[in-house]
This record gives C-alpha cells, structure tokens and sequence, in this order.
C-alpha cells in the first residue's frame, strides 16, 4: 500500500517589541528572574491589559510578508488553563478573529517550487518559566510573561519532511527579513509545534496525527518527521492503528518516542477578551506598513540572479538571513565585483562564522573592508593567496589597503621587474627548457614555482605565466 | 456629628474657612462608626490611623477652592483596591491582600487629598444583592436592622444611610449600586459603561462592571461622579468622551418641563410588589405635574435579562477569578500534597457557596459544546436589550421604574434560594448589559422602608438623568428621612 503524508506545523515567533503586548514592561533577556514584571505580568487583582500598538504593527508586517490577509476588525481571546507560569489561568490570544489568514510562502524541494498555504496567523502572550529544583521547590519567573508572540499555521498541504524543512526555512528568511523577530530556535525566539498523519493514497479522510516534542532545530524537524512518517508506515503496513499522542524525539537515537497519549482535546473555554476592545485597522495603516516593508529575500534573489549574475544557489545562500545579504548588498555597493564578493561571504566568511560560533552583525568584519579586499585582488594588487592573511586581518577590523602596504604584501606585476627573475630561473635549469621542448608540460609548472620562490610569492602568477610562455617559446 | 444635615459643598467651604478641621471631621467620622457600625456593620477595615494622619496633614496644607473632597473622608467598596490598605473583596481567599498599587478612582481622590476612611463590605467578589455573601458580616440594613441593605455595595449604601460617611464608592454590575441605594433610601449612580476607568476593580463581569458613587443629595452625587470619570490608558474600555461637570448644571433654573419619560410597562408588571408600584406610580404624576411627559413603552426582552445576565456575568468571572490560586497572593492552603492540590483547596477553602456556583455555571457556559447554546445565545440577547432600549430612546429622554421589586427583604429570607435571589435584578441587569447609566434615587416608603425610583439615561447622557433626579429631590422630601439608629438622632 502507498500512503500520502499530511504535516502540520504551527510556529511560535517572539516579537521583538521593547515592552510586552499587554503591559509596559520590557522585553530583555538575561535579567534577573522577575526584574521585567509588574502587576499586570503577575496577575494581580484589579489589573487590565492595555494593547500595544507596536506588536499589532509587527504583526501585520509578519503577514504581509507572508500574503496573509489581514482581519480588519480583530478581537482578543481568552484561553483558560491553569499552570504556574500562567498567572492569570487565561492566555490573551486570538481564536475566531487571527490578526491574518490565508496567506503562502514559496518553498523549493529538489528544484521544484511549490506554494504553502498558510492558514492563519494570530498574535498572543508568552507565558512565563518554570524551574525545578532537587529539592522539590519550583520556581516560577514571569520575566518572559507577556512576551508579544505570533503563531502562524501552515494548511494541511506540507507532504514530506523535506518540504517541512523548506517551509520552515522560507518562513524563518522571511520573518527574519521584515525585522520583527530573531527568528532563532537555539534562542526561543522561534518554537515549532509538529503534527503529522499519513493515508492510504486517494482516502478522503486524514488519518490520525500524532505531535511531536523536543525538535529543537529544522534538521530535527526533518529528521524526526522522517522517522515518524516511516514508523506510522510500519504500524499500519503491520495491521496496527496510529493513536492519538504526542511524541518525543530523542537526539541521540533518532526516534521518536510515546510521551502521552492524548483522549479528547482540551477544552480551553475561549471567549472574547473583554478587557479589550476590537482592533480597528484600517487600509492607510496597512498601506503604511506596506510601504516600508523591506525588501523580501525571494525578491533580493531574483535580483541577485537577473542584475549581478550570480547563480541561483549562490543567491539563495546569500540571502539566508538579511545581515548576510544586506552585507553582500553594502560590499557591491562600495565598487566590489559581485561574483567575487559572493563567493568570499559564502566560502571564508561563512567558515570564520562557523567556526567561531557568531553572527555576522556580531564580528569586526565590514562590507568596507571586505570590498576593499575583493577590489585589490580584482586589480591585481594581491594575490588570492596573499587574500588569505588580508582576510584574517579584516576579520580582525583592519582595512585592507593599509595592511598589504604595511606587510608588503603588494604583488610583483611589472614585466621590467620580473623578466630579469624569469631569465635567471631559466638559466639556471635548462634541463627544463629541453623538458619543455619536448612537450613535457610539467616543466612549465615547475619554473613558475621557481620564479615564486625567488619572489617569495609576490609574483603576479598570471603576468608570471604569460612572460614564462613567450621566454620559452623564444629558445 | 453625622453627615445628614450637610452636604460635600458645604463640608468643602466649612474646611476651607477652617469652621471645622480635616482631624475633627475625621475624627467624628469614626465617632459615627463607632457608635453605629457595631449594629450595621457596613466597614470591614477601618483605616482610621492613616485617615487621621493624613487629616492632619491636610490640615497643615491647608485645602485648595478646586479640591473639593480634601480633607473628607470617604468610604470605600472593599474590591477597590488601594495601596496598603486591606482589600479582600469579602473573600476569604484574600483575607490577607494588601495590595501595592491604587485603582485609578483611588489615584483621582488622592490627588485631591481625600481621606479614605476605610473599606466597606460587599457580598463576595460583588456577587449577590444582601451582603449576605460576605466571608465576613452581613451588613444590616440602618432602617430596620432585621433586614438587607442589599448589594452587593451593601456596606457603601448602609454607611451612607446611616450617616457614617458621606459618600461611598460602589461597583455596579448587574445593580449593586441601585439596589443598596434603592433599600437604603440613598442615591446611587452606575455610569454609562466606559465612563469610569476599571483599572484596580477586582473584576467580576468585565464587560459590565463600572464603578459609582453612593451618596445622600443627588448633587454631592453629580459632583463625586464628574471626578473620577474620564478616559484611563490603562483601561483601554474607558472612554475618551469629555467629561461634564455634572453639578454645575443642577440649579434654580433646573426643571423637567417637556422631558419625555419612558416607563416600560415590564417595569411594573407582574413581580413586583404592589406598595413599591404605588410608590414609583406616585413618583412618575410627581414628574408629570412638573411639566414632563409620561409614556408607557414596552422593553420586550426584559424577561430574558436575568438568564442571559448570569450567563455572561458568570462565564467572565469564572475566567476572572482563575487567578485565584493561592500561589502569588491571597490564602494558600497549608499542608498541600502537590500543585493540583495547591490549586483545589486554595479555591475550595478560599471561595463560598454564591462564588462556587457562579464558577460552575460560568465554566459550563463556556464549556465546548455549550458555548453556543448558552454564552453565544446570552451574548444575541444582550444585543436585543440594548435595541430595545435604543428603539425607545429614539423619542424619550429617560427611562424610569423601580430599581428592586421589593423594598429591602428579611436577612435569611431569601439565602436558600439563589433562584429568588436573582430575581431581584430583574430591574437592573437590562442596564448593564446595554452598557447604559443607571441610578436610583429616593421615591418614598412602602412598608415603612425606603423605595428607589431608577433612572436609566442614554449612553454618556448623565446629566440628563442628574437633572430630572435634582429636580425631584429639590420638590420633595424623601432624601431628607433619616433611619432612627441607636441614640444618634
């Protein structure tokens, strides 16, 4: 029997708005437990929540950057359950009325490009942390209370593990373009929740999905989506029925293991927020925000391709967050050939990144300097090789025409300077002008070397090259 | 002293023209309570070492023309919360709160440096209409001591009648104002809701609760009113409407010549008792010799009010009084086994029978599967009280008809019958859940208890309603009865 796969994915972004949604504490992370609270974060008696403006205006970012309709009219909800880092029993969300609905992103699996559908997109509250010490007592810190939130529902049209990793993907790149968020899963700002069922190919009815916990990065998603849809396969090829659960994937193993199984869904008695009244907005805002939204990285992408050449990989590379592409984009501006500059973010920038461990935002390198860099190996200044210490000393904050002056570094590119070496060298080793004589192209390879050491690797190899082959051609 | 033979205007120049000290007034004030509080019991904290302090200092300040109730005391409904002052709601479970922060009306009267004289008692969590509620008194009735003030604002509308304070702050969610005032024989406004700022009320039906004052003269009323209205950006449910000063309106020249009064004929209809009828319908000719004009009109969807009140109201506090929990604040119960217990014995021991049933009914309301059937079907009729209202106000100014059915009913006549018990907001509720100003004011004595004649105005259209109310209190003689207490008068 063929199955057909449906997932689900609902993803928690954090806003990062200065105050919380509903009271005017800040939004800071790393502070003591409870510092950014007062008494609406605490669910005192006699408190109300008051709006913030801002995070209705980020989240209508979000949807426009998803092609989401935006509700003119929405309201709040409340959804009631207790637990201690709640502390009012309710959080305010939005259930009949999301902020936007229907919106789509592209995805691209295996060279193919397909639309997502997106159902909704709501904005609500974070609750607060939970600790347990071994000592019984738990603690509770409301700091991330309040924290403004947007989730965003796909449709049930993610069929396989690796489109779910490429909407993630596409969703985090374009959240992350419009400002609003992070968008960091290793730092919270991006929480994904995971369903998926699978079904007999051409059954009408979707079968029953269990939600997986604990994937803690998009390959996890991937990997732990691929393992489910596998083991829900084997379950039903062997006669069994899938249950309703939630699901633990384990790092280490790769599987995904029975948490709890779920009977009936939980009933969180939503109303309408009373406290609150219905948003308007209205189309001169929507139209506001429209006009300053920024560039969206599919549009920087087709740019990238149509305007500087680049291929389409290396565009999709490039525009994998905006710092990198804003980068790319500043380093070009300054007279820096794209291809190059392109090709240097993706292969020693992205290596120093990785390597250790930071964001570009967060280094000394500058597009300045980088595009200074790139423009002294396009004129012939230096050499590639040579690139490798101006671009450690880039990384380091320094400008790159300055160092090369000051280390020497500046290439041998006059033929006055270098035929003396390259008549020299050749007297010095006829052996391998005869070798050369004789088709050895070897030979060749060898005298360069030579003249590069006579040089201590200044030599232009290019002009090298072209001297070499005219001297030899002349014997 | 007590407070029946004066006024807040002639307080205010008494202290001004230092005739009488803030201390002195402040110090008979707990003369009064002392003398009578120990048989009404309307105060649940007195806060009478603060209030003398602050006397005090007011007194060295000396009192501004524009600060009209500095150097007052005045009374307060204790699910008001205020800054290091007890605040319990009459709930068992935060027996022990005292809150950090001011309400914003706390704020407003603080800023005119009045002097809070204390806290007054309330069915709990302003849920019921007899104070009988409370976790900690039954507040008794200064006209006859064997009955009800009502409620919930049965401690503010007893203080006032009794002649403690001069003015109470109240709450109003389904006619806890009006009704204490009505059986009290004072008056009580619930303004148009939005008109006064809910932050630091401890909710109980959000989208009906408003704050109101209780007074013994319609203008001290109007002018109590004018200072605590206004837009608040922490209630963003309050209203940006400007704020008229009421009172100076209420004149010589004030009459109700061609005022068009609506009387719904639900009104006087079957339920109520026929002395109060007799009252209201001597009320409403009063109004007529004075030059208004008298309609019956019909409110037709006055029947379904209570149903679908205690639907709504009961769903919004159910979520509301989540927060309860015993963990932040409030009475956690001891010796708990786990957290599931911390949560179910704090509520159990915490709440009582009025504030359980109201849970229930409220988180059924809610549930899946009866949401539609009943707080969606609640939420159509409240649409269709408010239309019944709009469609007679499109050729009336006012709306008038008792405030309760009954005059003030016997203490434990009523307590086990929660069912009995509603309807007496047959009246009242219609109001809030359209959202619309209501006040009660003293109509005559049926029964030898006082009887409220109500009147119900259009969104934001107080002064209207002070008005017609100042017009009836200066051609009558009811407000100036006083209960006879115990060797005060």
């Amino acid at each position: 029997m063929n199955f057909e796969t449906t997932i689900g994915l609902e993803v928690h972004v954090e806003l990062k708005t200065n105050s919380k949604i509903f009271s005017p504490s800040p939004v800071q992370f790393g502070s003591e437990p409870n510092a950014n609270t007062n008494v609406i974060d605490w669910g005192y008696p006699g408190v109300l929540p008051s709006t913030n403006k801002g995070v209705v205006e980020d989240g209508i970012k979000a949807a426009l950057a998803l092609h989401a309709e935006v509700e003119q009219h929405p309201h709040f909800d409340r959804k009631n359950y207790f637990y201690p880092d709640n502390p009012k029993a309710y959080q305010i969300s939005q259930s009949d009325t999301p902020l936007a609905h229907d919106g789509w992103i592209e995805i691209e699996v295996d060279g193919e490009k397909k639309k997502m559908g997106i159902a909704e997109m709501h904005i609500e509250e974070d609750a607060g942390k939970n600790t347990h010490s071994p000592n019984g007592f738990s603690f509770v810190d409301l700091n991330r209370q309040g924290t403004p939130l947007i989730e965003i529902v796909s449709k049930p049209e993610i069929a396989s593990p690796d489109e779910a990793y490429a909407y993630l993907e596409a969703l985090r790149q374009r959240i992350q373009f419009t400002g609003v968020s992070d968008v960091k899963m290793e730092e919270g700002s991006m929480r994904v929740d995971v369903n998926i069922s699978i079904r007999p190919i051409g059954s009408d009815k979707y079968g029953t999905k269990t939600e997986l916990k604990n994937l803690n990065s998009f390959n996890y998603v991937r990997k732990g989506l691929a393992f489910e849809e596998q083991r829900q396969q084997r379950v039903l090829m062997s006669g069994g029925t899938i249950g309703q659960e939630t699901r633990r994937y384990d790092e280490t193993s790769g599987q995904t293991i029975l948490m709890r199984v779920k009977e009936g869904s939980d009933d969180y008695r939503y109303f309408p927020e009373p406290d609150l009244p219905v948003l308007a907005i209205s189309d001169d805002w929507i139209d506001q925000i429209k006009a300053d939204m920024p560039e969206m990285p599919s549009n920087r992408r087709d740019r990238y391709v149509n305007e500087l050449g680049l291929k389409e990989y290396d565009a999709m590379v490039l525009t994998q967050t905006k710092e990198m592409s804003d980068f790319f984009e500043a380093a070009v501006a300054q007279g820096a050939d794209a291809k190059m500059t392109a090709n240097y973010l993706m292969g020693d920038v992205n290596a120093y990144l990785n390597d250790n461990q930071v964001d570009l935002q967060d280094t000394k390198l500058t597009p300045a300097n980088l595009a200074g860099m790139v423009k002294l190996i396009d004129d012939g200044t230096i050499s590639t090789k040579m690139a490798k210490k101006v671009f450690k000393a880039i990384t380091n904050g320094e400008e790159p025409s300055s160092y090369v002056k000051e280390h020497g570094l500046v290439q041998l590119s006059d033929p006055a300077q270098l035929q003396p070496i390259i008549d020299e060298v050749l007297a010095n080793n006829e052996q391998s002008i005869e070798d050369f004589k004789n088709g050895k192209d070897r030979a060749v390879g060898y005298l360069v070397g030579q003249i590069m050491k006579q040089t201590h690797g200044q030599a232009n190899p290019q002009v090298v090259n072209q001297l070499l082959m005219k001297s030899l051609q002349a014997k | 002293m007590n407070f029946y033979d004066t006024d807040l205007t002639k307080l205010h120049d008494d202290l001004v023209n230092k005739k009488i000290s803030s201390t002195e007034l402040t110090k008979a004030t707990y003369e009064n309570i002392a003398a009578d509080d120990d048989d009404v019991k309307a105060f649940l904290t007195l806060n009478k070492d603060g209030a003398l302090k602050q006397a005090a200092e007011v007194d060295q300040q000396g009192i501004k023309a524009d600060q009209l109730v500095a150097g007052i005391p005045l009374g307060v409904k204790d699910n008001i919360v205020t800054k290091d002052i007890k605040t319990t709601a009459a709930s068992k479970i935060l027996s022990n709160f005292t809150p950090i922060y001011d309400a914003t009306v706390i704020e407003k009267l603080k800023a005119q440096n009045f002097i809070n004289a204390g806290k007054l008692n309330l069915d709990e969590f302003a849920m019921g209409g007899s104070t009988e509620n409370s976790a900690f008194q039954t507040t008794h009735n200064p006209w006859d001591l064997t009955r009800v003030p009502g409620g919930s604002s049965g401690g503010s509308a007893a203080a006032v009648a009794a002649g403690e304070v001069i003015a109470a702050l109240g709450t109003d969610t389904g006619g806890s104002i009006r009704l204490p005032a009505s059986y009290n024989g004072v008056v009580g406004m619930k303004p148009t809701y939005g008109r006064v700022s809910r932050w630091g009320i401890i909710a109980f039906g959000s989208s009906l609760d408003q704050v109101g004052w209780l007074t013994r003269s319609v203008k001290d009323n109007a002018q109590l009113t004018s200072l605590i209205s206004g837009h608040d950006d922490r209630d963003l449910t309050s209203s940006t409407k400007e704020v008229p000063n009421f009172a100076s309106q209420l004149n010589d020249d004030t009459n109700v010549k061609g005022l068009r009064i609506a009387v719904p004929k639900e009104y006087l209809g079957e339920g109520v008792d026929e002395n109060v009828k007799e009252v209201i319908q001597a009320a409403l000719k009063h109004y007529e010799s004075l030059g208004a004009i008298i309609d019956e009109v019909s409110l037709p969807n006055t029947k379904y009010g209570v149903a679908a009140y205690y639907i709504i109201s009961s769903s919004e506090a159910s979520s509301n009084l989540q927060r309860f929990d015993g963990i932040r604040y409030g009475v956690r119960a001891k010796d708990v086994e786990n957290l599931e217990d911390v949560y179910v014995r704090s509520r159990s021991e915490g709440f009582g029978d009025e504030v359980k049933r109201r849970i229930m009914l409220g988180t059924f309301s809610l549930s899946a599967g009866f949401y539609d059937a009943y707080f969606i079907k609640a939420s159509q009729i409240r649409t269709l009280i408010r239309q019944d209202f709009e469609k007679v106000f499109e050729d009336h100014d006012l709306v008038m008809g008792p405030a309760g059915p009954t005059v003030a009913y016997k203490i434990g006549s009523n307590i086990t019958d929660p069912k009995a018990m509603y309807m007496n907001d047959v009246l009242t509720v219609p109001v809030n859940m359209a959202g619309l100003p209501g006040m009660s004011i003293p109509a005559g004595f049926a029964d030898n208890m006082p009887v409220g004649l109500q009147i119900i105005g259009k969104p934001f259209d107080e002064q209207t309603m002070y008005n017609a109310a100042y017009t009836f209190e200066q051609s009558t003689d009811f407000h100036k009865q006083t209960p006879k207490l115990g060797g005060q008068n």
